[in-house]
């Protein structure tokens, strides 16, 4: 005969969740050990958890610098079976240790996808028609003073060159489509459920484009791959959206294309090296700045805490993952 | 058309302006005092051009007694004295469609923009007040808002299309439901009801006598704190001084302004809020655009000169 005893959560490692309908969730359902309110130093932190008499099977870890799971994270906690990143990116991840010490890893999927899409779509707007910089015009009392606001450009036959057709990349191009915008892209091989033109080059792509968005992830093929001579292509009348990530772009070289008309303008969500940004481009009326906000909204959030425990459940349930990265 | 007396209101477009002094005999109606123009030139005058802020009212069609022609550098024309045109046998002419997508353009995007809070990211950079990462507030998806539009015609139809690619659910009101034309849309009898279920209420019809002030307070209070007005019509569509209370009170969420009702005057009060974003009347301001409409008010003009069926009338 059981008593009636609460059932025993399955421990979880928790990396930088802070959002706290987020927390709160996770701690419902598993026991939790957060590293960020632990106080204590990594070292002694995993050491913790390995000896816990239920060690951690899981982690769910934000992305970027909140830690990095590679082989002396998993030496340290060998109980590990599954990591969850809640990132969009999965830099901070180890994948080939993860797939040699079979430890499954699942990300957020395409929690993230619409609201970037819908993010870069405003910026493109944005750039092209002014928007920001005509707001800025207004709030400093200047349309009674100086009269009618430089022109825009119009979005309808715009070529819109987009890296990586990812889900954020299909997501916009149906969007633009709708604008009048006729979509190019590159990514690794052509896709074949598209019609829209392929380019074998990001350079090649540039050369055929009004528009260069950034939509693929880092990666060692594609850091600095807009560089000098992307952007010479892209020539003098186009403009580039970077919502992928700051490295993709050799920023130096945007920087000086931009101060010398090379490039007619941008709108960045990403930099180098957040949460720093170029100062020459604070005095640019032809670029759009944002603070790497593009994925998140309320509806994200919800979205990605209902991913996280999607995944997390199916795990400890033996069952298959939901958005799993490894096994691929 | 060399003979062709034309007044230019206002000096709208370079180009323009430049092709009527090219091609026709051109008067500047800001280089002199209205008056002595008038007395000067008033029976030179056979064509007027003029915009959305400067038309030709009763007073002014009055003093040209040899006006044969209004053409507007723009679609609405609520600045021209229709039923004077009319009563003395005026022609008048506008530039619809050519600017159409580049209004639906801005509309869409000052929806984003405010939803998503672009500029104000902006001007958070721009200060300098980035500071760390994951240094963010949470704004709301666009994709799938609600959108209401007021007026259905080129214009809210190029609006619903491009909303219909994010996925929003597309509402309308307008004086007839037209259900056959338009199966994928919602209609609502009336303005208020439309708002009450709409998360971004889009103003595109045109300004006249029963479309004034069309947003309401009652419209606004519908529509809600975190409803959204997108104004690409005309300032006077919306109740502004009910409008600046209600986003000051938090009684409306936000709103995208194009029009004013004082352009280029903009309530101070709003100069100081977030959750507006105001552009000065660029709806129709892209090079393209602008060219188009220049060489449909030149198009009107010469087919006027060569008694032929004018382009684009109205009157």
């Amino acid at each position: 005969m059981t008593s009636s005893e609460p059932p025993v959560l399955p421990t979880l490692l928790m990396f930088r969740v802070r959002e706290l309908r987020f927390h709160a969730a996770l701690r419902e359902r598993y026991h939790v050990l957060d590293f960020f309110t632990s106080g204590e130093p990594l070292h002694g932190f995993l050491a913790a958890a390995a000896a816990d008499p239920d060690p951690p099977r899981a982690l769910v870890a934000a992305g970027g610098d909140s830690v990095s799971v590679d082989a002396a994270f998993l030496d340290a906690v060998p109980s590990l079976r599954f990591v969850f990143s809640t990132g969009a990116g999965l830099d901070h991840i180890d994948l080939g240790e993860c797939a040699r010490r079979g430890v499954a890893v699942a990300n957020s999927g395409t929690v993230y996808s619409t609201d970037v899409a819908d993010h870069a779509v405003g910026m493109l707007v944005d750039v092209l028609r002014r928007v920001s910089a005509a707001e800025r015009f207004v709030r400093r009392g200047l349309w009674p003073l100086q009269g009618d606001y430089p022109l825009g450009t119009k979005l309808g036959g715009k070529r819109v060159g987009i890296i990586g057709l990812g889900n954020i990349g299909s997501l916009m191009s149906k969007r633009l489509e709708a604008f009048g915008c006729v979509i190019h892209y590159n990514s690794r091989k052509p896709k074949e459920s598209v019609s829209y033109r392929y380019f074998a080059t990001v350079h090649d792509l540039a050369s055929e484009s009004d528009v260069l968005v950034v939509a693929c992830a880092l990666s060692k093929e594609t850091r600095h791959v807009v560089n000098r001579d992307v952007l010479d292509a892209l020539g003098k009348d186009g403009i580039v959206i970077n919502i992928g990530r700051g490295p993709i772009i050799d920023e130096a070289e945007l920087v000086s294309a931009l101060a010398e008309g090379r490039i007619a303008g941008a709108g960045l969500d990403v930099f180098e090296k957040e949460p720093k940004v170029p100062a020459e481009l604070f005095s640019m009326d032809n670029v759009v700045l944002t603070h790497h906000c593009a994925a998140f909204t309320k509806e994200s959030r919800s979205d990605l805490r209902d991913a996280t425990i999607g995944n997390l459940e199916a795990f400890f349930s033996g069952k298959p993952l939901l958005t799993p990265v490894l096994p691929r | 058309m060399e003979s062709l007396g034309v007044l230019l209101l206002h000096p709208v477009n370079a180009y323009l302006e430049q092709e009527l002094g090219r091609r026709c005999r051109l008067y500047r109606f800001w280089e002199s005092p209205r008056e002595e123009f008038l007395r000067a030139h008033a029976g030179a005058v056979r064509a007027v051009v003029g915009n959305a802020n400067y038309g030709a009212d009763a007073a002014l069609i009055d003093a040209l007694p040899a006006l044969e022609i209004v053409a507007s550098f723009s679609v609405g024309i609520d600045r021209v004295d229709l039923a004077k045109c009319r009563e003395r046998g005026i022609r008048v002419t506008n530039t619809p469609d050519v600017l159409t997508d580049d209004v639906a353009d801005l509309a869409v995007g000052l929806a984003i923009a405010v939803l998503r809070r672009i500029p104000q990211a902006d001007r958070y950079v721009r200060a300098g007040l980035w500071k760390s990462r994951g240094d963010y507030t949470l704004t709301t998806r666009f994709s799938g808002k609600r959108v209401g539009i007021i007026g259905l015609g080129r214009i809210g139809q190029a609006v619903a299309r491009r909303v219909e690619a994010f996925d929003c659910p597309v509402s309308y009101h307008q004086r007839t439901e037209q259900a056959s034309v338009y199966p994928n849309y919602t209609y609502y009898p009336t303005v208020v009801e439309l708002a009450a279920n709409s998360d971004v209420l889009v103003v595109a019809c045109p300004l006249n006598a029963s479309t004034r002030h069309i947003v309401s307070r009652e419209v606004m209070e519908a529509l809600g704190p975190k409803g959204v007005l997108i104004n690409v019509g005309r300032g006077p569509h919306v109740d502004e001084p009910e409008m600046v209370a209600a986003l000051a009170d938090g009684r409306l969420g936000g709103a995208g302004l194009d029009v004013f009702e004082d352009e280029p005057n903009v309530p101070e009060a709003l100069l100081g809020m977030d959750n507006v974003v105001l552009v000065p009347h660029v709806g129709s301001g892209t090079y393209e655009t602008r060219k188009a409409m220049a060489d449909l008010v030149l198009g009107n003009l010469e087919a006027h000169v060569l008694s032929k069926p004018l382009l684009t009338p109205v009157v």
